[in-house]
């Protein structure tokens, strides 16, 4: 299928792709139902998050804009971003809280970024979960000394090679200085001892966050040590947190083909790996949103260039592979990428061909995270299933609509506030990792860096694009769309469940995976097959009552005849709501 | 792992008390506002709601969660940098408009957070000027706890939120009015309070259960949306609780507070009210249907006493599996006592009482309630699971009984983990287990002697198949 030049087989596509067999309803009608209940000032607001696609030029979407208090959300705070996401994965240093109990509690192992024991570090320190657990007289008379009693004492316990520390919400607050107690212990203990500043509030959501914990990671940890490893063909995954093992499998596939990475930011990493991740020879980026800072300010002090990849999906990881063989342009690497893709293809082909018969015609719809409600995407493409709806809970504009519109996106009082760090060429240690010529050559071959173009332009036309959707809208989108799975997080999931509809968390996986990369890719055909086709949505209905209500019953696809509410709803639109001129007559795909 | 110099000021109080310096190292409690949340999930049309950041809805949802594998919603008026400068007046008051316009609640149960309680937010004051705006919806009743959560645990924050639902409804009734009795049932699981309604309905006494979560916190499939899950105590129910005909309060740790919702009964509508433990354990539910039997002026009806009769001769045909058996026992302050007197009932040694609690009552009521404790018995109030991982290593335990944060202690001293309380998000059902009672009891000695055997034929060498 990679052989662009064969015509594809009948009911692929062109990439390669299964044509999925579900269709859609005319998705303006439908959106104007899901606003319709708002009062006008939460309309205006909802409408500019809540779009019908069109992937040529994709609409401009109000992402990362400020939830309306006592709309439900299923957004997190900056802590969360900061502690939870981005740093807590690493396994070797300590992470302590500073703030009363619950933030520390509530981010216990919670997000399932797993590492492995290693031989040389008997202790994981993931399991730990440490807090200065501040009480009234803290807040009173401030926690400092606290905090610097519960640094020495976290060091004289586990002795490790560095202790991050975190503010809440009340830190901010009451005006600890953590930044100061942080460098005194430093000086006291003689290891590497940092803070952040991410008290909750801060910010729209835990995308602030994860813009701090870069800057921290970057200031406090990269370029600390300037040996870089061994091996040939270096590489950072940027933004991957080993989620049920996901960055294990990458790895694994990454090293069938040649290729080292010097450090996974920041699924099971350690501190040793991050302090010198500046000496890899390119960054590969997989969660945009989460870490895209670094990406660039590694790029700007070490020269280090780095592109989008993804390694979700079968497809797309063939894809990821070729890229980074094609950025490396060594022949004997090009090919032993091949070779390898060849070999997890033929493996994974059976599976894919047997679950795409279980699963084409079916659809899905996705609200999670910064990028996995993009990439997802493509797994479900692989077996000939229709995204109808998708919209992430975090993002901004850019991980909508591509890089292309970052100089549009205006900063307003929640971006203000989140630090920018100055960047520059460090004068020794700034490399070049290409020469101009080859860069033009590899721009000449279509090879593009900073290369991310959105989700929008991906999706199909008339999908429907919605970011931080409220539990109204997605009430409404099971009663229209029924979609045969939701995938989102475990907020929404016992809702969703309630309604009849399987959902897959995306941010825990329901504790399985992983599902990246080629095995990932089966794991998760399979969960699909698992949770789509199970009978448990069969026995809803007891026998002494009447036959489910065909509305109810699952997995029939959008346009299927016993999908009464929908045909009702378009009937009724169809007086109310008159299209535009230009759009089309009917917007089925497929 | 003390550190002398630097020991932060112990406040006159604490006093003689020992301290607990440096950092709580894999705590033994969660937050205040989680208990509130929780507490407010009992009463019907409830929508939960947080004066502070997003985090804390998101981050108490999502553990609840967990728990319960249920939809759990709570609103928060999500604070931005702004109005922890200013104040949350505004986002309070928008926060609490659109709930009420989107979720047409009954009530809406604000609790602080430490948030909104560090720059001191008035909130007497701000509900106050909520309600008297006219351009605003006034359909929900609103309830206000102050939760902060510097101060006490999530087992406080669900006793303080109980009272204040009780002391914002309940109005005096009509004279001579006995009303249905009023029953505080603690922070027990969903199983427990239907258990505690169906021993009620033994004793054919009318209940009000405040809170009652065993419906929205453990419902069925829905056939249509439902905003606000089905099932809760009403208002209504808890508004006529003035007139209740007696008061029961679970919790002998909760009985040392002088501010809770039965107290407020007894105070200011002069309802009779019985302070017991939580009904966990032969003799703790003796008490329980003692107080229920006075109150019904009836006998112990037959099906109670047979419960009664089969946890006995349980206890009788299990003995030589459990006698002797040493035990760690951690959780909620009001747990552990419960199953402290229940495992010394059964023969069960507990070498180690621990709870994240802080009353300072902890170890006082264990050893007057449990007057068999051995001596040699830790207790610690006040501990994190590091300090209990330390202690029970020295203490050669074979059983750890608690929540499901002890895991990790129970794979290193390779011995079971009982599973009880809150939280348990590594096993099916956590929100199902069923404590209280007789048949609490049965369930709770079975689940440990299977444990006990479980253990022996894994271990054991032979293999034995009778045991």
């Amino acid at each position: 299928m990679s052989d662009l030049s064969t015509t594809p087989p009948e009911g692929y596509d062109s990439e390669g792709y299964p044509i999925p067999t579900a269709t859609q309803p005319d998705s303006e009608a439908m959106r104007a139902e899901m606003l319709k209940i708002y009062p006008q000032k939460t309309r205006r607001k909802r409408e500019k998050q809540l779009l019908t696609n069109n992937p040529e030029t994709p609409p401009e979407i109000g992402a990362n804009t400020r939830t309306i208090p006592g709309i439900i959300t299923q957004r997190g705070c900056t802590y969360a971003g900061c502690r939870g996401v981005v740093i807590g994965p690493i396994h070797d240093i300590l992470h302590i809280t500073h703030g009363p109990v619950g933030c520390s509690y509530y981010s216990w192992l919670t997000r399932r970024n797993l590492a492995r024991p290693k031989p040389d570090q008997p202790i994981n320190f993931l399991q730990y979960c440490m807090t200065t657990d501040m009480q009234e007289e803290d807040i009173v008379f401030g926690g400092e000394k606290k905090l610097a009693a519960a640094i020495r004492e976290a060091y004289a316990m586990f002795k490790p090679k560095a202790i991050a520390v975190y503010s809440t919400c009340p830190v901010g607050l009451i005006g600890d200085d953590v930044h100061a107690v942080c460098r005194q212990a430093k000086a006291e203990l003689g290891i590497n001892i940092f803070g952040f500043s991410c008290e909750g509030y801060k910010g729209v959501s835990q995308s602030a966050g994860h813009h701090i914990a870069n800057n921290g990671v970057f200031k406090h940890m990269v370029g600390l040590n300037d040996e870089p490893d061994k091996e040939k063909f270096r590489i950072n995954v940027l933004g991957e947190y080993n989620i049920g093992g996901d960055a294990w499998e990458i790895d694994t596939v990454l090293k069938k083909c040649g290729i080292h990475v010097t450090a996974t930011l920041s699924g099971d990493i350690s501190y040793e790996q991050i302090t010198k991740c500046h000496t890899a020879d390119l960054n590969v980026v997989l969660c945009h949103r989460s870490i895209n800072y670094m990406a660039e300010m590694m790029e700007t002090k070490f020269g280090v260039p780095w592109i989008k990849a993804n390694f979700t999906g079968a497809e797309q990881t063939s894809k990821s592979l070729r890229k980074i063989g094609k950025y490396f342009d060594d022949k004997q690497l090009i090919d032993r990428i091949e070779e390898v893709i060849a070999q997890e293809m033929a493996a994974l082909k059976p599976v894919q061909e047997e679950m795409r018969k279980r699963l084409q015609g079916k659809t899905a719809a996705m609200f999670v995270g910064g990028s996995r409600a993009h990439h997802y995407q493509h797994l479900f493409k692989d077996v000939g299933m229709l995204t109808v709806a998708a919209g992430y809970e975090f993002a901004h504009r850019d991980d909508y609509e591509g890089r292309k519109v970052l100089p549009t996106i205006k900063i307003d009082a929640d971006s203000r506030n989140i630090e920018e760090i100055e960047v520059e060429a460090d004068p020794k240690r700034f490399v070049p990792r290409k020469t101009p010529e080859q860069l033009e050559a590899l721009k000449a071959g279509g090879f593009n860096f900073k290369d991310y173009d959105g989700m929008m332009v991906e999706m199909k036309k008339s999908t429907l694009v919605i970011d931080d959707i409220s539990h109204h809208e997605m009430e409404k989108l099971i009663e229209l769309y029924k979609p045969d799975i939701i995938c989102s997080g475990i907020k929404d999931k016992f809702v969703i469940e309630k309604l009849g509809v399987p959902c897959k968390q995306l941010h825990s996986y329901d504790y399985g995976g992983p599902y990246t990369a080629y095995t990932g890719a089966a794991n998760f055909y399979k969960e699909l097959d698992r949770m789509i086709n199970t009978k448990v949505w069969k026995l809803i209905t007891p026998s002494w009552k009447k036959p489910a209500d065909p509305t109810i019953a699952m997995g029939k696809g959008i346009d299927s005849p016993t999908n009464k509410t929908i045909r009702e709803v378009v009937a009724g639109m169809a007086k109310a709501w008159k299209p535009q001129k230009s759009a089309p007559a009917s917007s089925a795909e497929g | 792992m003390s550190c002398s110099s630097c020991k932060p000021q112990v406040g006159p109080e604490e006093e003689g008390k020992e301290e607990f310096p440096g950092p709580t190292t894999n705590a033994c409690k969660l937050c205040t506002p989680l208990g509130a949340c929780l507490a407010y999930k009992g009463i019907a049309g409830t929508i939960p709601f947080l004066h502070g950041s997003q985090g804390c809805a998101t981050y108490i949802r999502r553990y609840l969660i967990s728990h319960f594998r249920e939809p759990m919603d709570i609103a928060a008026s999500n604070f931005a940098e702004h109005s922890a400068v200013f104040g949350g007046r505004e986002v309070l008051h928008t926060g609490i408009e659109n709930v009420s316009r989107q979720y047409k609640p009954e009530l809406i149960g604000i609790a602080t957070t430490c948030l909104s309680e560090t720059i001191g937010e008035n909130m007497p004051q701000l509900l106050h000027e909520y309600k008297n705006r006219t351009d605003v919806s006034h359909d929900a009743a609103l309830v206000h706890v102050s939760t902060p959560s510097f101060k006490g645990t999530h087992v406080d924050g669900y006793h303080k939120a109980v009272r204040s639902i009780v002391e914002s409804l309940a109005e005096a009734g009509p004279e001579n009015v006995a009303g249905p009795v009023a029953l505080m049932p603690g922070f027990v699981s969903a199983e427990d309070l239907r258990h505690l309604r169906e021993l009620f309905a033994a004793y054919e006494l009318p209940l009000t259960m405040v809170p009652d979560y065993s419906e929205t916190m453990d419902g069925g499939s829905w056939a249509a949306y439902e905003r606000i899950p089905v099932g809760g105590t009403t208002v209504e129910a808890v508004k006529a609780l003035g007139s209740a005909r007696a008061a029961i309060e679970c919790g002998h740790i909760l009985a040392t507070t002088s501010k809770t919702a039965g107290a407020h009964l007894a105070d200011k509508f002069s309802v009779p009210l019985h302070r017991i433990g939580l009904p966990i354990g032969l003799r703790e539910t003796d008490r329980l249907c003692e107080v229920m039997g006075s109150i019904a002026s009836r006998e112990t009806p037959a099906a109670v006493e047979a419960a009664r009769g089969r946890l006995i001769d349980a206890m009788v045909d299990g003995h030589k599996y459990v006698f002797n058996q040493r035990a760690v026992v951690y959780g909620d302050e009001d747990m552990v006592i419960g199953l402290t007197s229940f495992l010394c009932e059964i023969g069960v040694t507990p070498v180690l009482c621990a709870s994240g609690g802080r009353s300072r009552h902890f170890a006082a009521e264990l050893r007057k309630l449990v007057p068999e404790l051995p001596e040699s018995t830790i207790i610690r109030e006040g501990a994190d699971f590091s300090t209990i991982g330390t202690e029970a290593e020295a203490l050669n335990p074979d059983l750890l009984i608690g929540n499901s944060k002890g895991y990790s202690l129970a794979r290193r001293l390779k011995i079971p983990l009982i599973r009880c309380g809150f939280p348990i998000h590594d096993r099916m059902g956590g929100h199902r287990i069923l404590h209280v009672g007789y048949r609490g009891a049965l369930a709770l000695y079975d689940t440990i002697v299977n444990a006990i055997l479980e253990r022996k034929q894994d271990t054991s060498s032979i293999g034995y198949a009778y045991l």
